[in-house]
């Protein structure tokens, strides 16, 4: 039999092109925010879709920033941060306790978690909001940051990357007399930076991108974020695609120059987190 | 927990590394207990309830009974199962043919198309949702333009407010930002197929057909049970497309069990009822994933 590996056959030459047709496809409604975001009205709206802006123009933005655009934008920064750091921390520090530690009511604490991740976690929202009208948090960025460092996901994942621990390190720096704190920061944390970076890139982009929560938690026109702010300029001004796009643009651009970036860490994360534990 | 291992240690140890973990665990639960748990437990009790802006009395099971004499959640429910129904098998099929077909590209494409098939979930709901709004758009949108030019369609259609399109879009548009991950996981677990198995069937004359269905599949099939589970819990929570793009509209035709739980609980105050359709929706979810992962790892052959 011939060792076709470099072999060129009918059958590789279709996927590529499949494949690429496909890439052009999925990138395309990108391509459509970015240039739709420099269309003029006329442009926008005419009847034969011009591919490329003829006549490029930043109106839309301009007018878009008209709107507190630059609020919604940083709120969903300071949002996305604080998630960010406060599930780093909480859950670099559980994944360590539940990979590393025996203790009493470990398998029912790490059940909990697990069970909890596979529940639809939008369908408690409704008492969510309630709890965050009770203790006076509703209408600010905290009813979104506290229920999105809560998910269980991180500390599963942190879970697993404190699995790669060598106990006889953790067992040295014991002998050593270096106590728990001291263990954690100096033992543990070098080994399980990576682990972290993966998820902090995770956890910014989920909370970025969570519509819902937001949608639920948020109303007043101070805390509102980037995703709101265009939904409410779609239902404001539905037919005013540029000033969309714009927006869109706005939402879209900063969180996937953030994906390029540490898109290497950001696929560590999701595939480590799928592994079975 | 491993009982002898707990016995061969002294009970002060064992206290000791308790209280340690705890103080560890701590700031972790203390997020997940008050905002994962306790609304979880909220939304389980309240389900029992009248629940509104003015009254709050226990009625048992009665909205989980009105649930089922209730025409537009059934028909919510019934668009819910076409949109799982279409979504997961062919998010599950198409991303294990992408990521098998692109896992032996060379390193810096294979990342490339990673990256490409991932932007729709980067993008962020919002943003893609609106620009599919615009294309889909009856006279300005890009669909209208290119099918009537190329004669597949002779009149202009409007996608959204049709209630023969109006899922079908709703599902299109889920597919595309629901891809993304399992195309990763998929490249990963192929990337870990054990190669000396793959060569060992080759030089046996094994076509590629029976290579991939004896060997590669069953490696991959925890792969398979995870992607199939989060698909499956993302196209039964499928909201934002529905509340951005139709309102649930034409007709009903595009309601789902998750908006419509949001039209009873924040357009009429109904929380009771919105909460009993959620945790109906949960057990629903429960069951399939139990079902699925009953059914792969009968597959498998150990």
């Amino acid at each position: 039999m011939n060792k076709g590996v470099n072999k060129i056959t009918p059958y590789k030459i279709f996927v590529i092109v499949v494949i690429a047709v496909l890439a052009v496809l999925f990138t395309f409604p990108l391509y459509w925010i970015l240039t739709g975001s420099l269309k003029d009205p006329i442009a926008i709206n005419a009847a034969v879709p011009q591919w490329w802006p003829l006549e490029p123009t930043l109106d839309n933005y301009v007018r878009l920033f008209e709107k507190p655009a630059f609020l919604w934008l940083m709120n969903t920064v300071f949002m996305a941060v604080m998630s960010m750091i406060l599930t780093c921390i909480t859950a670099a520090l559980a994944g360590y306790a539940l990979a590393k530690k025996r203790f009493i009511g470990q398998t029912l604490v790490f059940s909990l978690f697990v069970c909890a991740m596979a529940l639809p976690k939008q369908v408690v929202l409704i008492p969510l909001l309630k709890e965050m009208a009770f203790l006076g948090l509703h209408d600010t960025i905290w009813a979104v940051i506290l229920p999105t460092v809560g998910w269980p996901f991180g500390v599963f994942l942190m879970k697993q990357f404190s699995e790669t621990i060598p106990s006889e390190l953790l067992e040295a720096a014991r002998i050593d007399g270096a106590g728990e704190l001291k263990t954690f920061l100096t033992v543990v944390l070098p080994i399980i930076k990576p682990g972290i970076g993966a998820l902090a890139i995770f956890t910014f982009i989920t909370s970025w991108n969570e519509y819902f929560l937001q949608l639920i938690m948020l109303n007043s026109q101070e805390v509102l974020t980037i995703s709101l702010g265009i939904a409410k300029l779609q239902a404001e001004m539905a037919s005013d695609f540029g000033l969309i796009m714009a927006g869109a643009a706005l939402a879209a651009v900063p969180i996937i120059t953030v994906f390029l970036m540490f898109q290497k860490y950001f696929t560590q994360g999701i595939t480590m987190g799928a592994v079975k534990g | 927990m491993d009982m002898k291992k707990v016995h061969k240690r002294s009970k002060a140890l064992v206290i000791r590394e308790t209280v340690v973990s705890y103080i560890f665990l701590a700031p972790a639960l203390f997020f997940f207990l008050g905002f994962v748990i306790v609304p979880m437990g909220m939304c389980l009790v309240t389900s029992f309830f009248n629940y509104t802006m003015t009254d709050f009395t226990f009625i048992g099971f009665d909205n989980y009974i009105r649930m089922f004499q209730d025409e537009v959640f059934l028909k919510a429910l019934v668009n819910t199962f076409i949109i799982v129904g279409v979504s997961v098998p062919a998010v599950v099929i198409f991303s294990l043919w992408v990521g098998a077909s692109i896992y032996k590209m060379k390193a810096f494409t294979r990342s490339f198309y990673r990256c490409i098939f991932y932007l729709p979930v980067v993008t962020g709901t919002v943003a893609v949702t609106v620009v599919w709004k615009w294309m889909f758009n009856k006279y300005t949108g890009l669909f209208n333009h290119v099918l009537l030019g190329a004669g597949i369609i002779d009149e202009r259609i409007n996608w959204l407010g049709d209630e023969r399109f109006a899922l079908a879009c709703i599902i299109l548009i889920l597919f595309t930002t629901s891809i993304g991950q399992p195309i990763v996981l998929y490249i990963a677990a192929l990337g870990n197929v054990d190669t000396s198995l793959l060569e060992a069937a080759e030089v046996d004359g094994a076509t590629k057909l029976q290579t991939f269905w004896r060997i590669t599949w069953p490696s991959i099939m925890p792969t398979t049970l995870y992607v199939l589970v989060i698909t499956m819990i993302n196209s039964f929570q499928c909201y934002a497309l529905i509340q951005l793009l139709t309102s649930g509209g034409p007709n009903n035709a595009t309601q789902t069990i998750m908006y419509y739980i949001y039209y009873q609980a924040f357009r009429l105050y109904d929380y009771g009822y919105g909460n009993a359709m959620g945790i109906f929706l949960a057990i629903i979810i429960a069951i399939l994933s139990a079902i699925q992962f009953k059914v792969t790892n009968s597959g498998k052959v150990d």
